[in-house]
């Protein structure tokens, strides 16, 4: 056998390619049986992540209910610019994870919140009935059957999920307003602060006005 | 002579120091009115343990921590509470917080303390727990509770405690007057801290530009131990950090306290409160504020009770409001400016500095900026900041987080020296409380999250709950079914049958009492009853769906064709019984009946037969009208079904008998 390599080096080098390639070949097969990955835990794992990003209001307004069934849509194909508690910064972030390109909010599923607001109940008028509780997705109302309920802010996600199931009206959507605990430091004014480009660039400038004319 | 470090950067802006230092620290007094914030700058605030109209004593408790980094609020003075409300307080927001305003009476009355000179012999847990019920917060801006720094043990020993009397920012003289006044003191307070602490070497670090002070520092400390070390002057040479490093030539990394690298540092205000704490008794109740600017006439430093609106203290300084250009609590680069003079001075109220515009100028409007570089040069936090301040604009939180925004200390210095004059420290406050903001809103996401999910498993059980009820209840109805049919089919079946064989025979026995007519009515009353239950029966089974249905309705048929057939004989028995009208007794009357009988015959005999037809005519109409009175009543009061039946019967009977009669009396009439 060794003679018989060594007098024919091409069929040694042959054999030993054919060796290779089994073997190789025996390890891909093994590895894809063992090692795949097809199937769901990628799409799960995106899916957490966007999940990750979306503000967690569970309001439905993107015609999911919740958060996480949406990001499961997201991952599977959904556009991403229909969480209006998200805002635009909401989507911009979703499209740098996803790598697409930002789209403009679509307004049919809500405007864009521009301040928090809280469920709040007017509790002379409410009536006990439960049902705002049972539409609660986070569990962020409190009462029992024929007793007064009430909202705990803090937990409240501002979905606004509540207030359509009252029978009695008595439930309102109320602005956070700030206060000394809120309160943060605003970037300063653009106007009087900075203008951000240089000042003759800016129209209206006598550069400006003569690169026009 | 100890070697010092230095630091990164920093500036050398006009001191103004001077000003207020002409004059000894002058008592500011009792003003009418003292409001006492319930929050400090950091923690929670404080709960109220007095009421609307309660009389107070100087240094009486009236609110109480109500968590770990947390500080009590004592009356500065004694007076009568005067409310509890929202008050404007010194926040650059200008936003209201609760306090307790006290209406002072003047007579400055204490409550009864007492302290120790001993303090060596305490427990280290009793100085701090009287650090904490004296509501000492660090003096030196943050306002940070000095118990729970002194008690939190960091995972290196402390090595060196650090004294802050660097003082660096202008026009502030606040610690200078007090460690010249008070250096005896300063140093006691300082000894308590280092018996707390234990550390290896303790400095008081003072600028340069306080020699009166340095000299009486060294003089008090002498054969302490404690060192007293001169540093450069530089702004901001004060700040912790930068202490620290010109000190001991340490830097703190970057997002850790200096209990990291073995060092405390504290304020010289605080050692001095601290001492007035564990030797006098006395909690912190008042503190030392420069008041400077232009626009008072003498700029000077005032010890002032804690509570004291800014504005008393600015007339006792001869304020000029007219020449004011801002009210600026704090010193000109690290200050902020308050819209409204009536708000308190609090814990950490260094300064107040009232310019002329010609003094501190309104910032002119900011220009682009040149990348000059001069703003990295001077951080003395070895920052970026121009680099900061692109991504601030651009609000690119990740990158400011990569550039270490968060080490940025707001000194100032960058926009001080800033060409452009860009309020640069401003872009910093702002990205930091937004970033901040978005961690906070991640955090409340997150526990959203956590709550929808648990909301959805929730649901989820209870239908999973709800769904092995269903499925226990039908197989409970599935084994029920072979039950009920084995009931209706097999041993049942013939105990009914037994039953029926058992009526039988005694309706047999007692046929001979019970008279024919009797019992056919029976049979039909009681045929009728079973047909009503198997009907009932039959409707419920269908309702449910059972597979009894037909078997049901077979036995409702079989029930309805026994009730046909005991009507028709009942039918069939009364036709019999007309046929055969002297159908006799079955039983032996007794003997007065017969009698009577025999009597009425007699009676009827002498009659003729169309009367004896008419009177029995009478009397049959007359029962038909009874019956038929019984039987509305019955209806009317919805009695038992049965006897509605046996009315109903017994009026078709007496019908019957009525037309029988009239025949018979047309046939008499026509014979």
């Amino acid at each position: 056998m060794t003679d018989f390599l060594t007098q024919y080096p091409l069929f040694g080098a042959l054999l030993a390619l054919a060796g290779l390639a089994a073997t190789f070949g025996a390890l891909l097969g093994y590895t894809a049986e063992k090692l795949d990955t097809a199937g769901t835990p990628v799409v799960d794992a995106v899916a957490q992540a966007i999940n990750n990003l979306l503000p967690q209001t569970q309001c439905g307004q993107c015609g999911y209910p919740g958060c996480r069934p949406y990001a499961e849509a997201i991952a599977g194909g959904e556009a991403i610019n229909k969480c209006p508690p998200g805002g635009a910064a909401g989507i911009q972030a979703l499209a740098t994870l996803l790598d697409v390109e930002p789209l403009p909010l679509d307004e049919t599923h809500g405007a864009a919140k521009t301040v928090p607001l809280v469920a709040f109940i007017r509790e002379d008028e409410c009536i006990g009935c439960t049902k705002c509780i049972v539409a609660c997705p986070v569990d962020a109302i409190l009462g029992a059957a024929k007793q007064m309920h009430t909202v705990i802010s803090a937990l409240c996600t501002g979905c606004d999920l509540c207030v359509e199931p009252c029978p009695v009206d008595c439930i309102d959507m109320i602005s956070q307003g700030e206060s000394l605990q809120t309160w943060r430091w605003r970037l300063p004014d653009p106007v009087r602060g900075n203008a951000g480009v240089i000042a003759t660039d800016s129209p209206g400038s006598a550069v400006s006005r003569d690169r026009a004319a | 002579m100890r070697r010092t470090f230095g630091f990164h950067g920093g500036i050398h802006p006009p001191q103004n120091k001077q000003q207020s230092l002409r004059t000894p620290i002058a008592d500011a007094g009792i003003p009418p009115e003292l409001i006492l914030p319930l929050s400090q700058p950091i923690g929670a605030p404080a709960s109220p343990v007095v009421t609307v109209g309660e009389h107070v004593r100087k240094g009486q408790l009236i609110a109480t921590a109500r968590d770990f980094v947390s500080v009590p609020v004592h009356a500065s003075t004694s007076g009568t509470i005067h409310a509890i409300e929202e008050r404007l307080v010194a926040h650059p927001s200008g936003y209201p917080a609760p306090c307790i305003v006290i209406a002072t009476d003047g007579r400055d009355e204490w409550v009864e303390h007492s302290g120790t000179a001993d303090y060596e012999a305490l427990e280290q847990a009793e100085l701090i727990q009287m650090i904490r019920d004296a509501g000492i917060a660090g003096m030196g801006g943050a306002g940070f509770p000095s118990a729970v720094k002194l008690s939190v043990t960091p995972d290196t020993p402390i090595a060196t405690l650090i004294i802050n009397g660097a003082e660096c920012e202008p026009y502030i003289t606040a610690d200078d007057v007090l460690m010249r006044e008070r250096a005896a003191q300063l140093i006691e307070g300082v000894k308590i801290l280092r018996q707390l602490l234990a550390p290896t070497e303790t400095l008081i670090g003072v600028e340069d530009n306080k020699p009166q002070s340095i000299a009486a520092l060294r003089a008090a400390a002498q054969g302490t131990g404690i060192d007293v070390v001169a540093i450069p002057t530089r702004y901001p040479s004060g700040g912790e950090n930068q202490l620290i490093e010109s000190l001991t030539g340490k830097q703190v990394p970057s997002g850790e306290l200096p209990s990291r690298i073995g060092v405390i540092c504290q304020n010289i205000g605080t050692a001095v409160a601290i001492f007035d704490a564990v030797v006098q008794g006395r909690p912190l109740l008042s503190r030392v504020t420069t008041v400077t600017g232009d626009s008072v006439r003498e700029p000077q430093n005032f010890r002032v009770l804690i509570g004291t609106p800014m504005r008393y203290l600015l007339e006792k300084a001869g304020y000029q409001a007219e020449s004011n250009n801002r009210l600026i609590v704090g010193g000109p680069l690290m200050g902020f400016t308050v819209p409204d003079a009536g708000v308190p001075i609090v814990k950490t109220t260094n300064c107040l500095l009232v310019p002329t515009a010609a003094e501190l100028p309104t910032p002119p409007p900011a220009q682009a900026c040149i990348r000059c570089g001069v703003c990295a040069e001077v951080c003395p936090a070895s920052l970026l900041p121009q680099q900061l301040f692109w991504f601030a604009q651009g609000k690119e939180f990740e990158k400011l987080e990569d550039h270490n925004l968060f080490d940025c200390i707001e000194c100032g210095a960058c926009a001080y020296v800033c060409p452009s004059r860009i309020p640069l420290v401003q872009y910093y406050r702002s990205s930091m409380a937004e970033i901040r903001q978005l961690r906070r809103d991640q955090e409340q996401a997150m526990a959203s999250r956590l709550r929808f999910e648990a909301h959805q498993q929730r649901l989820e059980r209870t239908e999973a709950e709800k769904e092995a009820r269903r499925s226990a209840r039908k197989q409970a109805a599935a084994q029920r079914v072979p039950a009920a049919e084995n009931q209706s089919e097999a041993d049942p079946i013939q105990a009914a049958i037994a039953r029926a064989n058992a009526r039988k025979a005694a309706q047999r026995a007692d046929v001979a009492t019970t008279s024919a007519l009797n019992t056919l009515e029976r049979a039909i009353v009681t045929t009728d009853t079973r047909l009503a239950t198997a009907t009932a029966k039959l409707d419920e089974a269908k309702a449910r769906g059972s597979d009894l249905v037909e078997a049901l309705q077979a036995g409702v048929e079989k029930t309805r064709a026994k009730l046909a057939a005991a009507q028709r004989a009942l039918h069939d028995y009364q036709q019999s019984q007309r046929a055969e009208p002297a159908n006799p007794a079955p039983h032996d009357a007794t003997q007065a009946v017969l009698a009577k009988a025999t009597a009425a015959r007699a009676l009827e005999a002498a009659l003729s037969p169309a009367d004896k037809a008419r009177a029995d005519l009478a009397t049959l109409q007359q029962r038909l009208r009874q019956t038929q009175d019984s039987l509305a009543r019955s209806r009317r009061e919805g009695d038992a079904e049965k006897v509605i039946v046996a009315l109903e019967a017994s009026v078709v009977r007496l019908s019957e008998k009525i037309s029988a009669t009239q025949q018979y009396l047309n046939t008499l009439k026509e014979t």
